[in-house]
C-alpha cells in the first residue's frame, strides 16, 4: 500500500488554473493553490474513513475492537506456540452518569487478556499506537491480522470517541517485569504518545492485557460480540476463551481440543502471484546480483535451472544485475514468468483446523442430530496457496427433537401445521480461523452455499435462497492471504478458484448429510408403516364397541388385528431392522450422529470424561490439559459414548485423558 | 311421527352393520373390507324408461390393511359410530358438527382422526351409497338455503305454516321435508315455480306474482339444496303440479335444471326420491335474447370454463333429445351467456309482466 495520499487531484490539471479570454477574476492562483498541497496521514486519513476499517456504527465498532484484540491475542499465543487461554472482558462504563443497562449504554471498556508471550517494552508503542506497525504485512505467512493496522486502529477509534488512552500491561517471562503503558496515537504524524510508562505488580506470569474505552452499542443478536465469541470456539477448539458479558455473566469456553494446529511456514511469493509493479520493486530491493539468482533466490518453487530458463526465454542474460532490469526488459521477464510451468506453492505455509477439529468445534457449539467435516486439497488462487474446510451441522439435537415431541402432544388445530420449518440455513464463516460477521452476500462463500444444489442432498431450498432447514453451513478458508473485498475484513471476494474449492467441500458435505438424511427417512417410514395400524386398530375398535353398543369384547378384537398388522408388516424382520435405528455412520467419514440413544461416530472425546472401557487407539495418551468441563449439555452422559473408531487420519492429533 | 321408531332402527341396524364387517373379517383373519359404490360419471346410467340417472354396480373396496387406506377406513368407521349415535339419541345435525364430534387426537400420537372438514364430507357421502340410506335419514341436514312462497299450507313441528301469509320473505325451507317432519295439509295451486337465484324469486314474491297466476314460488339460491328438491318432488307428486324450472341461460344454469330433472351423478341413488322428471325448463332460452329483444350488450362472453362444461353436457345422455342439443349449442355458437338479471335492461318487472306471462301463455318451455 503506497501511503502517500494527495488531497487535491486539480493540480494535475494545471490549465484549469489559466482560464482563457476574459477571467472575471481568478478565484485562486497556481501558487497558492500549490502552497495548499500538502501530505495526508494514514491516521488522519482513517480518522476521517474509519468504516473502511469496520468502525461504522457503534455496534459494529465495539465488536471490531473486541475482534481486533483477541484476534492478536490467539495469533501471538499460536505463533509462540502456546495454547490460548484468553479472557475477553466487556462492561459498560457509567462515564459519570448513573449507570446504565448495557444495552442502552453507550461507552464500554473492553479488556483482553492473554497468555502469550508478551510484547517487549520497546515495541509496545508503536504496535498499539501506529497505524500500519506490525510482522504480518510483509511476509507470506497464514494468521489472523495481515495489514498492522487493527489494534491501533481500534485504538484510534476509542481515542476519537471517548478520549481515553490505550492501556497495555505485558509480561515476557516469570522472571522480566510487568510494564504497564498508556499510550495514544498521534493522528498528525502517525506516531505512539506514550502517556504512562511504569513496571507493575501483575498476576499473571506471561501474557498482554489491553483495555480500550470506546464508544459502542452492546446488542445481542446477528454479528454480535457474542456470535463472534461463539464462532470463534467453534473453528478454534484449540483455545480456552473466558467471556464477561456486560450483564455480568461469566461465560467460560473450555479448550475442546487439545493440540495447537501445526505452527505455518513462512513461505517466499510464488512468481505467479506477483504484479508487473511488486516485481519492478522485488528487483529493486533484492540482494541478489544475478538476475537468475534473484528469481531462484527471491520465489517460492523456483530453482536455478527453472531461473535459467525464464531468462532465456525472456531474452535476458542471467547474469544481468537486477537493478538493471526496468522498462522494456522488466515487462518481457514478466511475461515470460507467467508463461513457464511453474510448480504450485508449497502448503506448509497453511494450518488448517482440520475435520476432527471442525467436528469437535461444532459439535461443542451448536445443537444438531448429524455434524460432518470435509478438508479440501491445498490449492492456489494468483499464486497464493490456499485450503478450503467446510462443516455441517443439521437438526435441531435429540432433547430439542423431544421437546418438540411434546410440544405436539397437544392436538393441532384446524389448518395448523405440523411444523413451521420455514427456517433458513445459517452460513458461518471464517478466514484464517477469525468468523466473518458482516457482509454475507457479497461473500464468496455464501454465494458458493447459495450455488449448491441442496436438493440434491434432500434438504428443501428455494430458488436463490440459503437451504432451509435447521442448518449450519461452516467454511474455513485458510490462506497466506485472504482476498477480502475490503480493509474491514468483511467477505472473501469471489476468485473463480477459490469458489470452486468451497463448491467442491461444500458437495462432500451435503453428499453425506444426504446420505444421512436418507437413512433416517427410511427407518422413520418404516416406522411409520408400522405405527398406522397399530394407531388405527385402537380407533377403529374402540368406534365398534360403541357400534355395538358397547357389548363387544375389544381386547380380543384388538388382538385378532393386531396379530393381521404384524403378519403384514414384516413382523420380527422390521422390529430387527428398526432396531437399528438411523444406522451408524459407516460410510461417511468424519461425521458425527446423535440420536436419542446415544453419538456415533468420531465424537471429540472430552478431555477428562471418557467412556470407560474405551482403549485409546494410539496408545499412550499424552498428558494434556487440565480437566476442562464441557461448557453445553449438562448431565448428558450418554452422549459421552462412542468413539471408538479414532485410528484413521492422524494417529498423534487425539490427546484424550481416559480415565475418570 | 308414529312409523319414526321402526325406520330409525333400520338405518342403525346398517350403520351396527361397519362394526359387523370388522368383526367377522377379524374373526375370519381376513382384511376388514367395505365395498362402496363408485360416485362418478363412469358408474352412473340413465334409464330412458323412467328419465333418471341410476346408480351402476361398479364398487370400490376400501381395505383397513393398507397403507393407502387405513386411515380413510378408520375415519369412516368414526364417522359411522357418529351417525348411529345421532340415531340412538334421535338428533339431527349438520355436516360440520359431526366433522368436529369426530375429530380427536388419536391415543398415544400426535396425530388428529381429521384434519379438516373436507376429509369427512365424503365419507358420510360414501356411508350414504353404502348403506343406501338417505342423508336425511342419517339425521344430517344442510343449512335452511330455500324459500317457499304460495298458496301453500304446511305443518312444521305441529306449527301450521301458511305460506301465502309470510309477506316477501316467505317461509324458509327446512332441509328435512319427509313427511314426518313436515306436512302438506293444503295446496291449491296450479303449478310450482323453481327459480335458480334469490333475487329473481323476491322480485316475483315482491310482485305477488304467486297470487295473479296461483302458483308456488321456491328457490335454492343457486344449486338448490336437497329440502327444495325434495319439497318440488312432493309438491309435484303428491298434490300433481307441474313444475317449471326458471335459471340463467349458461352451462350451470343448465345443470341445475338436469338436477331437479333427472337426480345427480354423485348422489344417482337419491334420483328415485328427489329427481322431477317431468320437470321443465322454462328459461332463460338461449332462442330468448332474440325472442324477446335482449340486446347483444346484456350477454356475457363464454369463458373457456363454461364452453368445457357446455361440450361436457352435450355429451350426457341425458341431454340427447334434439331440442336440448340446439339449445346447448345454439348457446355456444353465439359465445354469449345471459343472466336473468339481464331481463331487468328492459324493465324492473319485465319478468312479471312480460316474461314469465308470455312464455306461460305460449307453453315456450323445453322437456
Amino acid at each position: 500500500m503506497g501511503l502517500c495520499l494527495y488531497g487535491d487531484m486539480r493540480k494535475l490539471n494545471p490549465s484549469k488554473t489559466s482560464p482563457p479570454a476574459t477571467p472575471p477574476k481568478p478565484a485562486v492562483s497556481a501558487v497558492e493553490m500549490g502552497a495548499r498541497q500538502r501530505d495526508i496521514s494514514v491516521s488522519e486519513f482513517f480518522t476521517k474513513n474509519r468504516h473502511l476499517l469496520g468502525f461504522d456504527n457503534p455496534r459494529k465498532a465495539l465488536l471490531t475492537c473486541v475482534k481486533e484484540a483477541v484476534d492478536n491475542a490467539l495469533d501471538a499465543c499460536e505463533e509462540a506456540g502456546i495454547l490460548p487461554d484468553v479472557v475477553v472482558k466487556v462492561e459498560a462504563v457509567a462515564n459519570g452518569e448513573p449507570p446504565l443497562p448495557p444495552s442502552q449504554a453507550s461507552r464500554f471498556r473492553i479488556t483482553v487478556t492473554d497468555n502469550g508471550p508478551g510484547i517487549i517494552r520497546q515495541q509496545i508503542p508503536p504496535i498499539f499506537a501506529k497505524l500500519l506497525y506490525g510482522s504480518k504485512f510483509h511476509r507470506l505467512r497464514m494468521s489472523r491480522g495481515q495489514q498492522g493496522m487493527g489494534i491501533s486502529a481500534a485504538g484510534m477509534y476509542g481515542q476519537l470517541t471517548t478520549g481515553k488512552p490505550v492501556q497495555i500491561i505485558s509480561r515476557t517471562s516469570a522472571r522480566a517485569p510487568a510494564h504497564y503503558f498508556e499510550v495514544q496515537i498521534d493522528t498528525k504524524k502517525n506516531e505512539p504518545l506514550i502517556l504512562e510508562k511504569k513496571q507493575i505488580a501483575w498476576e499473571s506470569q506471561r501474557g498482554t492485557q489491553v483495555t480500550m474505552e470506546v464508544e459502542g452499542r452492546y446488542q445481542k443478536g446477528r454479528a454480535s460480540v457474542d456470535e463472534y465469541i461463539e464462532q470463534t470456539i467453534i473453528a478454534n477448539p484449540h483455545a480456552r476463551l473466558t467471556y464477561l458479558t456486560p450483564e455480568g455473566e461469566t461465560k467460560e469456553h473450555p479448550r475442546t481440543y487439545p493440540q495447537l494446529p501445526p505452527s505455518p511456514r513462512e513461505i517466499k511469493p510464488h512468481p505467479y502471484g506477483i504484479e508487473l509493479g511488486m516485481l519492478l520493486k522485488m528487483l529493486q530491493d533484492t540482494k541478489s546480483h544475478w538476475l537468475s539468482g534473484f528469481l531462484a533466490g527471491d520465489f517460492s518453487r523456483v530453482s536455478p535451472r527453472l531461473a535459467e530458463d525464464i531468462c532465456k526465454a525472456a531474452g535476458l542474460s542471467p547474469r544481468a544485475r537486477p537493478r538493471d532490469v526496468h522498462g522494456q526488459a522488466a515487462e518481457t521477464l514478466y511475461k515470460a514468468i507467467q508463461s513457464t510451468k511453474i510448480m504450485a506453492p508449497p502448503t506448509n505455509c497453511l494450518s488448517p483446523i482440520g475435520e476432527k477439529a471442525i467436528l469437535s468445534g461444532l459439535y461443542q457449539q451448536i445443537k444438531g442430530d448429524f455434524y460432518t467435516a470435509a478438508s479440501r486439497p491445498p490449492a492456489v488462487y494468483r499464486g497464493n496457496p490456499f485450503v478450503i474446510e467446510a462443516g455441517l451441522a443439521y437438526g435441531r439435537g435429540p432433547e430439542q427433537g423431544q421437546e418438540s415431541q411434546e410440544k405436539q402432544a397437544m392436538p393441532l388445530a384446524e389448518g395448523e401445521q405440523q411444523q413451521d420449518d420455514n427456517e433458513l440455513a445459517r452460513v458461518i464463516r471464517y478466514a484464517n480461523r477469525v468468523p466473518l460477521l458482516y457482509q454475507q452476500s457479497a461473500c464468496a462463500i455464501f454465494k458458493a452455499v447459495l450455488d449448491t444444489g441442496w436438493r440434491n442432498y434432500g434438504v428443501s431450498q428455494s430458488r436463490g435462497a440459503l437451504p432451509s432447514g435447521p442448518m449450519v453451513i461452516f467454511v474455513h478458508m485458510a490462506s497466506v492471504w485472504v482476498p477480502f473485498t475490503s480493509e474491514s475484513k468483511e467477505a472473501i471476494a469471489d476468485y473463480d478458484e477459490i469458489r470452486k474449492e468451497i463448491t467442491l467441500a461444500l458437495r462432500e458435505c451435503g453428499r453425506r448429510l444426504g446420505a444421512f438424511l436418507s437413512r433416517r427417512e427410511r427407518a422413520d417410514s418404516e416406522h411409520r408403516r408400522r405405527n398406522i395400524f397399530e394407531l388405527y386398530i385402537e380407533e377403529v375398535v374402540e368406534s365398534c364397541n360403541r357400534l355395538k353398543g358397547g357389548r363387544l369384547p375389544t381386547a380380543k378384537l384388538k388382538e385378532q388385528l393386531q396379530k393381521m398388522a404384524l403378519a403384514r408388516t414384516g413382523g420380527e424382520k422390521t422390529d430387527e431392522l428398526l432396531g437399528k435405528n438411523g444406522g451408524g455412520p459407516e460410510g461417511l467419514p468424519h461425521s458425527i450422529i446423535v440420536t436419542s440413544e446415544g453419538v456415533e461416530g468420531e465424537v471429540p472425546a472430552l478431555i477428562g470424561e471418557a467412556p470407560e472401557g474405551a482403549v485409546s487407539s494410539n496408545g499412550a495418551p499424552e498428558e494434556e490439559e487440565k480437566t476442562a468441563k464441557p461448557s453445553r449439555r449438562t448431565g448428558k452422559t450418554r452422549r459421552r459414548r462412542g468413539g471408538k473408531q479414532r485410528t484413521a487420519g492422524k494417529p498423534t492429533t487425539r490427546a484424550v485423558r481416559r480415565k475418570a | 311421527m308414529a312409523q319414526k321408531p321402526r325406520r330409525t332402527s333400520a338405518v342403525e341396524k346398517k350403520l351396527v352393520g361397519v362394526a359387523d364387517v370388522v368383526i367377522t373379517a377379524a374373526q375370519r383373519r381376513k382384511d376388514p373390507t367395505l365395498a362402496i359404490p363408485v360416485r362418478s360419471l363412469s358408474n352412473v346410467t340413465f334409464n330412458q324408461r323412467n328419465g333418471l340417472i341410476e346408480m351402476g354396480k361398479r364398487k370400490q373396496a376400501r381395505s383397513f390393511f393398507n397403507v393407502g387406506m387405513a386411515k380413510k377406513f378408520m375415519q369412516t368407521v368414526l364417522v359411522a359410530d357418529a351417525l348411529c349415535e345421532l340415531q340412538r339419541a334421535n338428533l339431527t345435525t349438520s355436516l360440520r358438527e359431526i366433522y368436529y364430534r369426530t375429530k380427536h387426537t388419536i391415543k398415544n400420537s400426535h396425530e388428529n382422526t381429521l384434519d379438516t372438514q373436507d376429509e369427512s364430507d365424503p365419507l358420510i357421502e360414501d356411508l350414504e351409497v353404502t348403506l343406501a340410506a338417505l342423508r336425511e335419514e342419517l339425521h344430517v341436514r344442510a343449512e335452511n338455503a330455500g324459500s317457499v312462497v304460495g298458496p301453500l299450507v304446511l305443518v312444521d313441528d305441529g306449527d301450521r305454516v301458511d305460506c301465502a301469509k309470510l309477506g316477501k320473505g316467505g317461509y324458509s325451507v327446512p332441509s328435512i321435508v319427509e313427511p314426518e317432519y313436515l306436512q302438506i295439509t293444503r295446496c291449491t295451486a296450479d303449478f310450482v315455480l323453481l327459480v335458480e337465484k334469490g333475487t329473481q324469486w323476491n322480485r316475483l314474491s315482491e310482485d305477488k306474482f304467486w297470487r295473479t297466476y296461483n302458483c308456488i314460488l321456491l328457490t335454492g339460491n343457486g344449486q338448490p339444496p336437497r329440502g327444495v328438491r325434495r319439497l318440488a318432488r312432493r309438491l309435484h307428486e303428491e298434490k300433481r303440479l307441474p313444475v317449471y324450472v326458471l335459471v340463467d341461460n349458461d352451462p350451470w344454469g343448465y345443470y341445475i335444471y338436469s338436477v331437479i330433472k333427472q337426480g345427480s351423478i354423485n348422489l344417482a341413488f337419491e334420483s328415485q326420491r328427489m329427481a322431477i322428471p317431468k320437470a321443465k325448463f322454462i328459461g332463460l332460452s338461449s332462442g330468448d335474447p332474440e325472442s324477446y329483444g335482449l340486446p347483444r350488450n346484456v350477454g356475457i362472453k363464454l369463458n373457456d370454463k363454461d364452453i368445457a362444461r357446455a361440450r361436457e353436457l352435450l355429451a350426457y345422455t341425458w341431454f340427447q333429445k334434439k331440442s336440448w342439443q340446439e339449445e346447448i349449442k345454439r348457446m355456444l355458437s353465439s359465445g354469449l351467456k345471459y343472466e336473468l338479471d339481464a331481463l331487468a335492461n328492459k324493465d324492473f318487472q319485465y319478468l312479471t309482466k312480460q316474461y314469465l306471462p308470455r312464455k306461460l301463455k305460449e307453453k315456450d318451455w323445453l322437456d
